[in-house]
């Protein structure tokens, strides 16, 4: 053995020496965006039972399996029908530029499925686009206004999202420019802090005649979502359907933000798997399976993620992050006039690299996806940024037929949970289903808070 | 999660019609509160040796007859009973602590509500139109109550878990709103002999009043050392046999309306409790400030 | 006796006896088509939501009582409480006017972008919560935590205000009679400005109100907190 040993700390790593040299540096926590970058138990921790001598397989291409969602059955007049199970997660008009909502409501529209506004609100561009558009509710209010609630085709009630759950909105203000500023009736480049509690209503008792005041002014015709970031998510889902909700969206700890402190993103709510558990548990508790649809959301990657959580009992998937990433997030170069220009010395400039980057609070998005500055933003191409978004979403969805198929359903929504196995006893533990080779769930099965 | 209700008659003609008049608030709030509904009624007070205990089997069908033979048997002293259904109103001249005792030990499926000289507390699961037809609340006379309604997280939506919470004898609370430290409260007051039946936060700030009562504190003496111990939000509408008091948070989140005669001071969470009241035209109608304590005596 | 303007049609809803759906149903998709520009309400009896979304040029009475949201989200309609209104009055405004007669509970006014909200009585907690851009004016005083985080638009108080006045404001600005239990953060005191004075004699006649200008101080933000930094021991 040659040269000094290097015998790095557990709990004193680089990374913990680096943030309490930043801390003292600065005297300001650390804001960055993205989710829950350090591992906790997820789908990849799970795993199909497909087809064998007992159960038999369909043929891929020449079998049907039907992918057809419907949202919103309980109390509209016009629920959501999309043709995938996979839909777009809410993200801001201002933590997003405009031209990233137009591509994300293109796509959206060609693979059938929805977009969602964000804190900051509904953008004429994404409304052109986006041929079934949920329009955000949320404490901050910005830019909501009755004329979009009417031209949204569902309205969605935000408590909180997975990242920061209890914590409000924030934008820094380089991103606050002035079309910016002039939804958010903001002045141009302050830090925005968003409230964390809503303006006029607190608790699930309130929430109910706030969802009736909502249905009263869209004539009961479009469905109601309620979103919650995951924590108290058993309890959270059971008054959600009490209050009202069309659809619950539960979002797990390992959703995304534009920006947020750290200690948030890392250090509060749930990992999606333990989330996904209890939502579905609060809803079967009160016979609502069917009736009140789940959508969740919180670091869903795959097709292989988009079936183990309808397997699990979800109705539908929202994805975030992984749209970002397929329209150029973190890649290494971006496209001008069909030229690949690298984008490496803009990620160093930032102190960061591809496939490392968290810097969408910055505005300075190497890549043109999380900014408002006007040279940046012309390094997405709306029609190009649509076509990879398409490709994505296309592939996602067709992982997750190939999976569906291989388990025998003819409807993806037929996936059940008894199709499922665990990797590990944490998984186990917190999807509720057994380790693989087992029949063993580690923990308490009694449906009720974790 | 909740609505509550609240109504002392100032003027004693009214109390023959307590139930009548406060029926329709108690179901006006089934919105806030479809699972389950508590109320409180403080009547007449029994003769001084005596005191009643509210009873409540739940799902078991109990002989209330039977179960009185059954005390009667152990204590000399005088024993009544009246029961319909689940619920039962116990009036003994025994020692009531001997006769909680002797029930967790030889009845332990009755849950004892409540124990005192005026109050008669009713819980059930279901709707309040229900539980209101169901223990004939109508009919009910007396000089004030305290009711709520409830929206339930817990799946076996249980008695134990709907308000009202009482304590010592004739206090009772309901509470609207959701406490945040109850956990500590709990773990604070336990080693000091207080006893808690479930894990509900409004148990929480029912066991600390009961332990600062305990202490020697009056009422408004407790509740503003509630404002620096228990955190959260909360409205807290509370009985004793002599009085009726609401106090809210220094937010004031969770809402409460009180409507003012000379026959009657009414409260509920939302003023379409309040409408059908008689005279309520001319009512005077305020909301309750925050962190100020407000109280009627009978 | 020729060319006597026609009395407007008026029509009446019932509470007692209507479903809030019917109203508003009505008020949405019918009054206008129907040429009724004025419509009555009676026995509201604490009933939610009542003329919420309107989005046309009507003139709605109610007479009693209502609870949260009365005239949420009103744009272009004027509505007159002859009562008290519950949590959320006029809240999400965007134009037209919405008065209050009696008192109004909290958040009235929360995140309004336009418009006039009158109450003639007190208003509660969270008076103005949000403020996007309204006019509110309040005969009576207000509770704790009003104009917090206010964006921009204008309140007027004509009584006294509890704590926290103006916390995290932005550019609304406060006009104050009466005594301020204590500021919120970053809000102060301003002197006022002939334009301020303006502003207030206009506001208060379009309420009905008849009080000094000169009675009123001026409470805005001192825009503190408008960038992290360091050394603003900012709660964040």
């Amino acid at each position: 053995m040659t040269g000094p040993l290097l015998e790095e700390s557990a709990g004193f790593d680089r990374s913990t020496i680096d943030y309490i040299q930043r801390a003292a540096a600065t005297g300001l926590y650390e804001i960055r965006g993205l989710g829950a970058k350090r591992r906790v138990p997820n789908f990849d921790d799970l795993l199909f039972l497909a087809a064998s001598l007992s159960r038999y397989p369909l043929e891929g291409y020449r079998e049907r399996c039907s992918t057809k969602t419907l949202l919103g059955t309980r109390f509209a007049t016009r629920p959501i029908e999309l043709a995938i199970p996979i839909t777009i997660a809410g993200m801001s008009f201002g933590a997003l530029s405009a031209r990233v909502k137009d591509a994300l409501g293109r796509a959206a529209t060609e693979v059938g499925t929805s977009t969602t506004t964000g804190d900051g609100g509904m953008t004429t561009e994404e409304r052109a686009s986006s041929k079934t558009l949920v329009y955000q509710c949320l404490p901050s209010r910005y830019g909501f206004n009755p004329d979009d609630v009417r031209r949204a085709d569902a309205i969605e009630i935000v408590i909180g999202q997975g990242a920061k759950p209890g914590g409000g909105g924030m934008l820094l203000g380089q991103k606050v420019n002035p079309r910016v500023a002039r939804m958010r009736t903001l002045p141009e480049g302050v830090d925005q802090r968003s409230a964390s509690r809503h303006p006029d209503w607190t608790g699930p008792d309130d929430l109910v005649i706030k969802i009736k005041e909502l249905r009263e002014i869209t004539d009961w015709e479009k469905p109601i979502y309620v979103k919650v970031g995951a924590t108290r998510v058993f309890n959270d889902v059971k008054l959600a359907v009490h209050a009202g909700a069309d659809v619950i969206v539960v979002d797990g700890m390992q959703g995304g933000t534009a920006a947020t402190q750290t200690v948030f993103i890392e250090h509060v709510g749930i990992p999606t798997l333990a989330a996904l558990r209890q939502a579905v548990d609060a809803l079967d508790d009160l016979n609502m399976r069917g009736t009140v649809q789940l959508v969740i959301s919180g670091g869903i990657r795959s097709g292989a993620d988009v079936a183990k959580a309808l397997a699990m009992g979800a109705d539908a998937v929202a994805i975030g992050q992984g749209v970002l990433v397929a329209l150029g997030c973190n890649s290494d170069s971006y496209v001008v006039d069909g030229r690949h220009v690298p984008a490496i010395d803009d990620y160093a400039r930032l102190g960061t690299a591809p496939g490392f980057c968290h810097h969408c609070h910055t505005g300075k998005c190497p890549v043109g996806v999380a900014t408002q500055d006007a040279a940046l933003e012309l390094r997405l191409d709306p029609q190009i940024g649509a076509k990879r978004l398409r490709n994505y979403l296309k592939t996602v969805n067709m992982e997750l037929t190939t999976i569906a198929r291989a388990c025998g359903k003819q409807d993806v929504h037929h996936l059940e949970k008894e199709d499922l196995v665990a990797l590990t006893v944490e998984a186990a533990a917190m999807a509720g289903i057994p380790l693989a080779g087992t029949s063993w769930i580690p923990g308490a099965r009694v449906p009720g808070p974790a | 999660m909740c609505g509550i209700v609240g109504l002392l008659v100032k003027n004693p003609a009214l109390r023959n019609h307590l139930g009548a008049l406060m029926v329709p608030m108690l179901v006006g709030m089934t919105e806030r509160g479809p699972d389950s509904a508590g109320l409180a009624v403080y009547t007449a007070p029994v003769s001084a040796e005596c005191h009643k205990l509210s009873l409540y089997s739940g799902e078991n069908a109990v002989d209330w007859t039977h179960l009185l033979a059954r005390i009667a048997a152990d204590f000399s002293e005088a024993q009544e009973i009246s029961g319909h259904g689940n619920h039962a109103v116990l009036t003994s001249a025994t020692d009531p602590d001997w006769l909680v005792a002797w029930l967790a030990r030889h009845a332990p499926d009755i849950a004892v509500l409540s124990v005192g000289q005026s109050i008669d507390l009713y819980k059930d699961v279901g709707a309040p139109a229900d539980i209101a037809e169901r223990y004939r609340f109508k009919s009910l006379r007396g000089s004030h109550l305290v009711g709520h309604t409830r929206m339930a997280t817990e799946s076996a939506v249980t008695p134990a878990h709907a308000h009202p919470f009482t304590a010592g004898r004739d206090f009772c609370l309901v509470h609207n709103g959701s406490l945040s430290n109850p956990h500590l409260v709990r773990r604070k007051l336990e080693p000091l002999g207080i006893e808690f039946e479930t894990d509900n936060d409004t148990e929480a700030a029912c066991r600390f009043f009961e332990w600062r009562l305990r202490e020697g504190d009056d009422l408004k003496t407790a509740v503003q050392r509630g404002f620096s111990e228990l955190d959260g939000f909360f409205t807290f509408l509370m009985g004793t046999d002599q009085e009726l008091l609401i106090v809210r948070d220094a937010f004031a989140c969770k809402p409460a309306v009180v409507a003012e005669t000379d026959d009657y001071v009414a409260i509920a969470s939302e003023f379409r409790s309040l409408a059908h009241l008689p005279h309520i035209s001319h009512a005077t109608l305020f909301e309750p400030k925050p962190e100020e304590i407000y109280s009627w005596r009978i | 006796m020729a060319n006597l303007r026609p009395l407007p049609k008026v029509r009446e809803f019932d509470l007692a006896r209507d479903s809030l759906r019917d109203l508003n149903f009505f008020l949405h998709k019918q009054a206008v088509a129907e040429g009724f520009s004025h419509v009555r309400v009676i026995n509201p009896d604490g009933a939610h939501s009542v003329a919420c979304g309107l989005d046309a040029h009507v003139d709605v009475q109610i007479h009693g009582h209502v609870g949260y949201y009365a005239a949420g989200m009103n744009q272009h309609a004027s509505v007159t409480v002859h009562g008290n209104a519950g949590p959320g009055a006029a809240e999400n405004m965007m134009s037209g006017r919405v008065h209050v007669k009696g008192f109004a509970s909290t958040a009235a006014g929360a995140s309004a972008h336009g418009g006039l909200l009158i109450v003639d009585g007190d208003a509660s907690l969270r008076c103005g919560i949000s403020l996007k851009g309204a006019d509110i004016v309040v005969g009576g005083s207000v509770g704790s935590f009003s104009a917090f985080m206010a964006q921009a638009g204008r309140i007027v108080i004509c009584g006294d205000a509890e704590d926290a006045l103006g916390d995290s404001l932005y550019e609304a600005v406060i006009y104050v009679r009466g005594k301020v239990r204590s500021l919120g953060a970053d809000a102060r005191f301003e002197p006022m400005a002939d334009t301020d004075r303006a502003a207030l004699k206009n506001l208060l006649a379009q309420s009905g109100m008849s009080f000094d200008p000169a009675d009123f101080r001026r409470v805005a933000s001192a825009k503190s907190l408008y960038h992290w930094h360091a050394d603003a021991n900012q709660e964040y």
